[in-house]
This record gives C-alpha cells, sequence and structure tokens, in this order.
C-alpha cells in the first residue's frame, strides 16, 4: 500500500501525518503537492490538518479547487481511499465527497483538547482493525468542528453505520458534556457509503505515541496499513449507499 | 505632494529631542529631508535603538560555553543543543498595540517573534506567552483579555506551533496599559543558520511576502511613548496580521536557506524596510541602496516615507548571492509569495534611498543601527518613597483567618490562581507532535525529533515582587523559572527576557529598570545561565499609573533523556509526599494577602543562591536517579496551592491527600505555612521505599526535607490540622471561577 500526504498552502498537520507512516510505523509515505494532480499511484491520499489557503471564505473552500483535488475526488470515485482529517474533513465536505458542512464551535472558539471517541462502526479500512465500541483518546483542535447535517440526512448516515466515529465520556455516552464543539448527535467522523472516505475532526496523527499523552491513534494507522491487502477492493458493503447531498 | 516642512513641533511629534535633532544634523552636515527624519525617528526610538537601556543590558551575563551567537548579535539567542542542532529563542512584547487593539496587537506580537525564529533558519517548535492585564471584573479588561488570547491563538494556531505554556496574571496596575509578551523558540542545524547581514557588495537586495502598505507606520514610535486619551487615534499605527501568509514565508524563507540561495535574511519588524536594511548593512559592514518605487504596494500613491516606515506585517528582506535571483523568485512563486528586488548591497556604508529618480535618504548606516552610533543614555536614578511605605507592612500583625480550608478556596477561584485552561484551550498545543507536557505545568517540554533529548521551557514574571523590592523581584524571576525547568527533569541553559517598564525618563522609573537589571544579572549569573537578548518595553504608562516593573524572564534547558520527563501531579495512591527546602514566616507579597487581606504589600520573599541550587540540585538528581514521581514548585499561592495542584492528574483525574502538617512546622503561623510563598521550595512524591533515601541524600546535600504524608485515593485533601476538604469541592472552585467570569464577556457581547 503506498500513502500520500496533500500539501495544500497552509496545511500544517501534513508533517505530522507524514511522521506517523515514516518515524512511528516506519512506513513508505510520500507528500503530495496541492497544484499537481498527479497522485503519483498511491492506494490512499491523506488530506491533513490545518488552514489549507488561510481558511479564507470557509475552511477547505479554495482548497477543493485544487488541481489536486480534482484526482482526489475521482480516486474516491473508484475506491480509492481518502482519510480527511480536521481541515481534510472540512475540505471534504466542501467537495462534496462527503455530506454535511461544518459551523464555527460551539462555543465560537478555537478548541484544543483531549476528547474521547467512541469507534461506531469498523466497517472502513481505517477502523478496521478497531473493535466495535472500543473508545479512542485523542486530541481536538479547531475552531469549525461543529458538524451539521439535516436531520434526513443525520438519520440515512446512522442507518447506515455511516457515524463510525462519536465524542463519548469515559464510559461510552455520548452526552452533551462530551461534545467539544456542538456537533449534531456528537459526530466525531463520518464515512461514505463505500467506506472508502473517512473524515474525522479529532487528530489521530497526534495520539501515536505514549511520549504525547496517548497511543490510541495507532490503531486507526494499523487498519490502515492492514488493509493494504484489499487495497483497491475495498471491504464489501455491508452498509447501504446513500444518495449524495447538496451541500448544506 | 510635497513633504512638510521641518519644523520644531514636527521633530517633537517623532519623538525626537533637540539634541537629538542637533546630532542628526551633525551626522549629516545638513537638514534632514522628510524621509530621513521618519527614518531617524523610527530608528532612534526606544524600540529599535535601545537607547536609554543597552548600557544596563550590557552589565547582564552574555556569554556562557553553549552560546553560538552573541547577545544582540542575530535576531534571537543561538544555543548549541549538540547532536549538531542549535536552539534559536527570543521574546518580545506587543503592549501598546494590544492596548489599543487587543486581537490584532496579540497577533502580529506572535508573528513577530516567529519571523525573529525563522528569519535565521530555525523551524519555530514552540510558542509561550505571558500577559499581564487589570482587574478581570472591569469589562473593558474582560474585552482585552478575550481579544488578546484570541489574537495570540488565531496567529500561532494557523501558523502551525504548538503553544506550550504561559501565565495570565491580572493585578490592577495593568488596567490601561496590559502586557503581552510572546516568546518563540526554533530549532535549526547549525551549519543552516542564517546571517542578518548584507556582507556581499553587488549582491541584490529583494523584499519577499506581503505587498507594503500603510499599515503601522510608526509602530516603533508608538510603542515608545506613553499611553493616552490619544492612543486610540494610534489604532491605524496597529498591524494587521496574516497568520496564512507567515506560514507561506516560514517554508520559503528555510527552502532559500537550505538551497544556499541567500547572503543573508532579515524579518521586517518594527520600522519595516528601513530597519532591516540599515541593520543588515550595518552588520555586513556595507552599504544598501534601493529605490522605494520598486516596493510592491498595496495602494497606489504611497511616498517614500510611507513605505520606508510601513510595518506591514509577513515580508522579508533577503539579500541573494549574486545569480541567485531566478532561484528565489522560483521558490516564492511555489509558495504563492511575492518577491521584488529593490536595491543591491553597497560599498559605501550608506543606507541610501531614492524614489522616482531622486533621492530620498542618504544616511550611514552605522548611526541607524543598534551597536553603531545611536545616541545612548543612563538616565538619572530615584528610589522611589513607597517602597519602604509598604516594606514596612508586616504581614504577621494580621489575624489568622478562622477556616484555612475557606481561605484556600478563595484563592484557588482568585484570578491569578484559578485555572486557566480557558485561556490555553483555545490554543493549539500538539501541533507538530512533539509536546510531551503542554500549558498549565510548571514548564512545557518538546522532545526534539530524531534524538533522545527535549527541551523545556518557561515564561515567567512577578511584577508584584518588582514593584515591592524590584532586585529581589526580578532575582526571583529568574530564580522560579530556573526551578520550574529542574521540576520537568531539565538542566537550566540559558534565558531571554523581555523588560515591561514605565517612562525611563521618570528617575522612579529608571530605578525599578535599573534595580530589575541588575537582579536578573545577579541572578542569571548564579544560575550559569547567559542572557542571551531580549527586549525593552517602556513607557508603559496610562495617564493614571505606571504597570509594575516587570521583567519577564522565558528560560529554556535541555532534558538529556526522554524518560526523565518529569511532571507535577502524583502518580500513585500510596506515594509519599515531601516538601523539600525551608519553610519560613514570610508572607509579604503574597497572593494571599491581596485576595484574603487586600494588601499588596510587605517584604518579598527572601532568596539565597546558594540554598537554591542545593534544592534544584538535590531534585536534580533525585529525577536522574529515579526516585521521585513527581516534582512542582512550590511558590504561587505557597504550599496549599501547590500540593491541591499536584492532586490534579492528567484526565480530570483527582488524587487526595493525607499530609501532616502539625509536627516539623517549626511553630509558623498558619497562614504562614499554607500560603506564604517562601522560595526556593519543590513539592515532591515518590514511592514509599525511596523515602530513606531521599531523606539521607537531603541530609547529605544539606537540603530541608519535610515528610509531609501520603497521596490517597479518597476524595479528601487534608492539611491536619487545618485543612480538610473535598478535593472535588477545590478543584470545582478552581476549574469554574476563570471561566465564570470570562462568560460574562459572551453576555455583554451577545446583549
Amino acid at each position: 500500500m503506498r500513502v500520500g500526504v496533500v500539501t495544500f498552502p497552509g496545511s500544517n498537520c501534513d508533517y505530522d501525518a507524514y511522521a506517523a507512516f515514516r518515524h512511528v510505523l516506519d512506513y513508505p509515505v510520500e507528500f503530495l503537492w496541492h497544484g499537481d494532480a498527479d497522485l503519483h499511484n498511491v492506494d490512499c491520499v491523506i488530506l491533513p490538518g490545518g488552514f489549507a489557503f488561510g481558511d479564507y471564505l470557509r475552511a477547505g473552500a479554495i482548497a477543493r479547487f485544487s488541481p489536486v483535488m480534482r484526482s482526489v475526488i475521482a480516486f474516491a470515485e473508484t475506491g480509492g481511499l481518502v482519510w480527511g482529517i480536521c481541515n481534510g474533513f472540512q475540505v471534504l465536505l466542501e467537495a462534496g465527497l462527503l455530506p454535511g458542512a461544518m459551523r464555527r464551535n460551539a462555543s465560537m472558539r478555537f478548541a484544543c483538547q483531549w476528547v474521547r471517541i467512541k469507534v461506531e462502526s469498523t466497517q472502513t479500512p481505517f477502523l478496521l482493525g478497531c473493535r466495535k465500541g472500543q473508545i479512542l483518546r485523542m486530541p481536538i483542535a479547531h475552531a469549525e468542528g461543529n458538524y451539521f447535517a439535516d436531520e434526513d440526512v443525520l438519520d440515512e448516515l446512522e442507518d447506515s453505520g455511516r457515524v463510525v466515529l462519536r465524542y463519548v465520556r469515559a464510559d461510552g455516552t455520548p452526552d452533551p458534556r462530551a461534545n467539544p464543539n456542538g456537533s449534531r448527535r456528537n459526530i466525531a467522523g463520518i464515512i461514505n457509503a463505500q467506506g472508502n472516505v473517512l473524515g474525522m475532526m479529532p487528530h489521530p496523527e497526534r495520539a501515536v505515541e505514549r511520549i504525547l499523552g496517548s497511543d490510541d491513534g495507532l490503531a486507526m494507522f494499523h487498519s490502515l496499513v492492514g488493509a493494504g491487502v484489499v487495497a483497491s477492493g475495498v471491504p464489501t458493503q455491508t452498509v447501504k449507499p446513500v444518495e449524495r447531498r447538496a451541500q448544506v | 505632494m510635497s513633504d512638510p516642512t521641518i519644523t520644531p513641533a514636527l521633530i517633537a511629534d517623532h519623538g525626537l529631542s533637540v539634541e537629538e535633532f542637533d546630532k542628526i544634523k551633525s551626522i549629516l552636515g545638513r537638514e534632514p529631508t522628510y524621509a530621513e527624519l521618519g527614518v531617524f525617528s523610527v530608528m532612534w526610538s526606544e524600540h529599535c535603538s535601545y537607547k536609554n537601556s543597552i548600557v544596563l543590558l550590557k552589565t547582564l551575563p552574555r556569554e556562557g560555553s553553549c552560546m553560538l551567537a552573541k547577545a544582540g548579535e542575530e535576531n534571537a539567542g543561538v544555543v548549541d543543543w549538540g547532536n549538531g542542532l542549535a536552539v534559536v529563542f527570543k521574546i518580545e512584547s506587543h503592549n501598546h498595540p494590544s492596548a489599543v487593539e487587543p486581537y490584532q496587537g496579540a497577533a502580529t506580537g506572535v508573528g513577530g517573534i516567529l519571523r525573529d525564529i525563522f528569519t535565521m533558519g530555525a523551524r519555530p517548535i514552540a510558542v509561550l506567552d505571558s500577559l499581564r492585564f487589570g482587574d478581570p471584573n472591569n469589562p473593558r479588561v474582560r474585552y482585552l483579555v478575550d481579544g488578546v488570547v484570541r489574537g495570540v491563538g488565531d496567529y500561532g494556531n494557523c501558523f502551525g506551533v504548538p503553544n506550550i505554556g504561559g501565565e495570565t496574571i491580572f493585578e490592577e496596575a495593568y488596567t490601561g496599559n496590559p502586557l503581552v509578551n510572546a516568546m518563540a523558540i526554533g530549532i535549526v542545524r547549525t551549519d543552516k543558520i542564517a546571517k542578518a547581514a548584507a556582507s556581499l557588495t553587488g549582491a541584490p537586495v529583494m523584499i519577499i511576502g506581503s505587498k507594503t502598505g500603510r499599515d503601522g507606520i510608526h509602530g516603533a514610535t508608538f510603542a515608545s511613548e506613553e499611553l493616552s486619551e490619544k492612543s486610540e487615534g494610534r489604532r491605524p499605527q496597529v498591524q494587521i496580521g496574516d497568520p496564512f501568509t507567515e506560514k507561506l514565508l516560514l517554508e520559503a524563507t528555510l527552502e532559500m536557506i537550505d538551497a544556499d540561495l541567500l547572503v543573508g535574511i532579515q524579518d521586517m519588524g518594527a520600522a519595516g524596510i528601513t530597519c532591516s536594511c540599515s541593520e543588515t548593512a550595518f552588520r555586513g559592514g556595507k552599504g544598501i541602496h534601493i529605490d522605494t518605487a520598486r516596493v510592491p504596494v498595496r495602494e497606489l500613491g504611497m511616498t517614500p516615507y510611507e513605505i520606508l516606515l510601513s510595518e506591514s506585517q509577513e515580508r522579508m528582506l533577503a539579500i541573494v548571492r549574486p545569480g541567485c535571483q531566478g532561484d528565489v523568485e522560483r521558490i516564492c512563486q511555489k509558495w504563492q509569495l511575492e518577491a521584488a528586488p529593490i536595491g543591491v548591497v553597497t560599498d559605501s556604508g550608506r543606507f541610501t534611498v531614492d524614489h522616482d529618480g531622486k533621492r530620498q535618504v542618504d544616511i550611514p548606516a552605522d548611526s541607524l543601527a543598534l551597536g553603531g552610533r545611536v545616541p545612548q543614555y543612563k538616565r538619572a536614578e530615584r528610589r522611589p518613597e513607597y517602597l519602604d511605605q509598604l516594606a514596612a507592612f508586616d504581614p504577621l500583625t494580621l489575624p489568622v483567618p478562622n477556616d484555612c480550608g475557606e481561605a484556600l478556596k478563595r484563592l484557588l477561584a482568585s484570578p491569578n490562581l484559578a485555572d486557566k485552561t480557558w485561556v490555553y484551550r483555545q490554543y493549539d498545543q500538539s501541533v507538530r507532535t512533539g509536546t510531551a507536557v503542554g500549558p498549565g505545568m510548571d514548564a512545557g517540554v518538546v522532545r526534539i525529533r530524531k534524538t533522545n533529548t527535549a527541551l523545556a521551557a518557561v515564561i515567567d514574571g512577578n511584577g508584584r515582587y518588582c514593584y515591592l523590592n524590584p532586585r529581589r523581584g526580578a532575582q526571583v524571576a529568574v530564580a522560579e523559572a530556573a526551578r520550574n525547568l529542574v521540576c520537568v527533569g531539565a538542566r537550566p541553559l540559558a534565558v531571554t527576557n523581555c523588560l515591561n517598564f514605565g517612562n525611563p525618563h521618570k528617575p522612579e522609573m529608571y530605578y525599578q529598570f535599573a534595580e530589575c537589571v541588575r537582579g536578573m544579572g545577579d541572578a542569571c549569573r548564579a544560575f550559569g545561565t547567559p542572557v542571551t537578548g531580549g527586549n525593552v518595553s517602556f513607557y508603559n504608562e496610562d495617564p493614571s499609573r505606571a504597570v509594575f516593573p516587570t521583567p519577564t524572564i522565558g528560560m529554556i534547558g535541555k532534558i538529556e533523556d526522554l524518560a526523565l520527563i518529569t511532571t507535577a501531579d502524583f502518580k500513585e495512591a500510596g506515594d509519599g509526599v515531601a516538601l523539600v527546602g525551608a519553610t519560613k514566616n514570610e508572607l509579604g507579597g503574597s497572593e494571599y494577602l491581596k485576595v484574603i487581606h487586600n494588601a499588596v504589600a510587605g517584604s518579598v520573599p527572601a532568596l539565597e543562591f546558594e540554598a537554591e541550587l542545593r534544592v534544584q540540585r538535590f531534585v536534580a538528581n533525585a529525577i536522574r536517579s529515579g526516585w521521585i514521581r513527581s516534582a512542582h514548585d512550590c511558590s504561587d499561592g505557597g504550599l496549599a496551592v501547590t500540593l491541591f495542584e499536584s492532586c490534579l492528574g492528567p484526565d480530570d483525574r483527582l488524587w487526595g491527600l493525607d499530609a501532616d502538617l502539625s509536627s516539623g512546622n517549626g511553630n509558623l503561623r498558619p497562614d504562614a505555612l499554607l500560603f506564604g510563598e517562601i522560595q526556593s521550595r519543590i513539592v515532591i512524591s515518590f514511592e514509599l521505599d525511596a523515602r530513606e533515601r531521599l531523606q539521607a541524600a537531603a541530609a547529605s546535600d544539606g537540603v530541608p526535607f519535610w515528610f509531609l504524608g501520603r497521596v490517597a485515593s479518597h476524595d479528601r485533601f487534608r492539611l491536619h490540622p487545618y485543612i480538610d476538604e473535598s478535593i472535588g469541592g477545590l478543584r470545582a472552585a478552581h476549574l469554574n471561577a476563570f471561566p465564570a467570569l470570562m462568560d460574562e464577556v459572551k453576555a455583554a457581547t451577545a446583549a
């Protein structure tokens, strides 16, 4: 499996994602450039955190028009693995690869803190190695992570098992106290209908070593690397496809 | 548009004295042009020239085996790290801009200090911030807090550097004039350190980054006068920050340095093009000639005067290797930045400026640059009378509180001691995946990738102590910073400082300044931590008063082995808890006096360097030997607050404590014992079977060691016989106080 991390102007977690593969897993990884439409035959594209194009207009609104994103959209539609973390999740929403939108955090402030997220489904290569119900502890760091979608979209996401990560308390309850940003139904991460595109606000790449406070994020990296064997034939759907929605 | 005539009033408006204007005429051998008047005005402002401080700053210890560049030689201090790496670090103030426009003032303060770091080729790996405001019950103060915290956060968050520590302090003295000090730290390979010198004749001079606009003109001069009713009108002099452009500028700068395309490079901060050209020319022993008409500008019709003095952010002056201009342009294009050739390095030794074929400026570079012929003054000192009055106050005449538990709760909920998560939650603490210890601890720690070492850093000031006793206050600030570093397992290496004072023309103010510099020098010599550079901010006064004299100490230290990283929190129930260092009957200047007795008075806690060093060495050895599990500096709020803080584990974990203070306390007053801010003390915890070893080592090192009790898994915080409170209740008071205060801002904004 070949992994590529996209650098947009203003990406600032691109190196962190790179380092998780390269320095922690000792796994090959390369950078992809926003202005280059060539994905260099990677099997998985990571859209990292940061402030692509300064987040001007709206987070991800300009990045989605990058040459690399045209290729990423086509790649995703043919089953290629795409993992958007934080700003990368925002880009995926703007690009229409995932439904819904991000609003400002309910506090109207940037929030950097440790959160717990529960793995609600493992039906995606990014979470294959996790246990359903497993709780992962990792940081968030964003000002716009308040996930929003219409109630019927949310219902469809839930019904089809596409809400894969949810903010929870230590005992696993997804109550308002566990919700750091006002996100609808405590949603922290969702996948597309085929399960090959994941968007999540928390930063698993910041939780890959004990010295950083947690290595829970490793479970996701191991899942992905382990999924290499099925890279092109993503695990077949137990999830039913949902028609893509217009942006909210 | 023709230039204004130079009149005495215009000269005074430029912050220049009659004598200074005469000196300018004698340097030039003629009357200055309007543009030249502007150039001298900013370069001879305190902010750029250090004219009222440099004489004293030179008395600070500035040499040390770890240093790779002398203080003041480069844009920031450079310390040898080993492994072929160097650490670059510095503090800077942005007080006046933040007083007028808190968000942009604070944001550009962070932006400015980051540029100081990466202009040397170093990649920023951490920032810290030291913030001081007035009483937070004042809505204007809360507006400032809100704006400053957002500004610090938004800039660093977007740029992508973790905030690993800081302090947020409230004292009435800072009501009209808050202090916003930001510290940045970067890391660079020693063979890639860039110089800020234009040392090659004929080398093209380019401006890189943002276009030049009319923002921030005379910002340096604004920073060098007292705040007044007129200051609101200075709003246009506050620069506007764009952290996105700064991030691009970082990447482009490092790429150009890495490719060895540059002779030298300097960021543009205060006094923009003027300062960067004249300083690089002076350092290189050369001249620089530029044409302001070639500078990319944001608006039509900008005059040479405006272009020279603009403090538009996110710009760099690059002295390019001949033949490499195309490569520089290519890299800038890649990062979507402007790059324009504006001039050339000359042999003239002069800073010359043309505009549309007309000579605007022709000044010897050495008459503009620090270290050259800028004026230097030693001002008159007079010991303020209030010092003796306040020192005469004897806190031991005050009644002892009936309920020490209640007093503790009030202290924990007071603005200075309350939990500040509200602040640093707004800062990205973990980007770059290096943060091992984040904000809210004794010191922040970032590991240095590809080595087994980590860097610890702290920013620390104590305005109240310095107000009561400037010299000792400054000594204590340095001692505390060093102690904080020792507590996380680091060896203190070097210091940067930000000196925030009132108007140096007032002898009482200058006395405070001079005494603080002397105190800092005493302590830095004692701890072997050279002062690598820093920043002076005078004129921190509003019409009603001056700020407390506040030297802010930024100190870095090295942790030789990642396994030695130690934190303040208790680790296991049953572990022993002890206080290392002597406890005395001291209450002067304490948080307790202020909060419980409403007094800012008394004698500042004594500090004896030898005793301090013994305590620090003992704890450092204990950490190295693996004997202790936590270490926490015992200072602000005293022993009770320190013990409480050690009960706070990560992830909202709370420990109980069973401590017995009834014996071994030397018959101290309970409030001095619990809340006195006696120096040179550290609270440690350890596995019980290490107790004997620790006690024996303490005895042989001559360090007082007081076994207090044991960590518990129950909910009580017991300091027998004075305090027995629910730890959950104390924590709730500590945790909720500050957000409750600040949430009123939200309510007020919404209304």
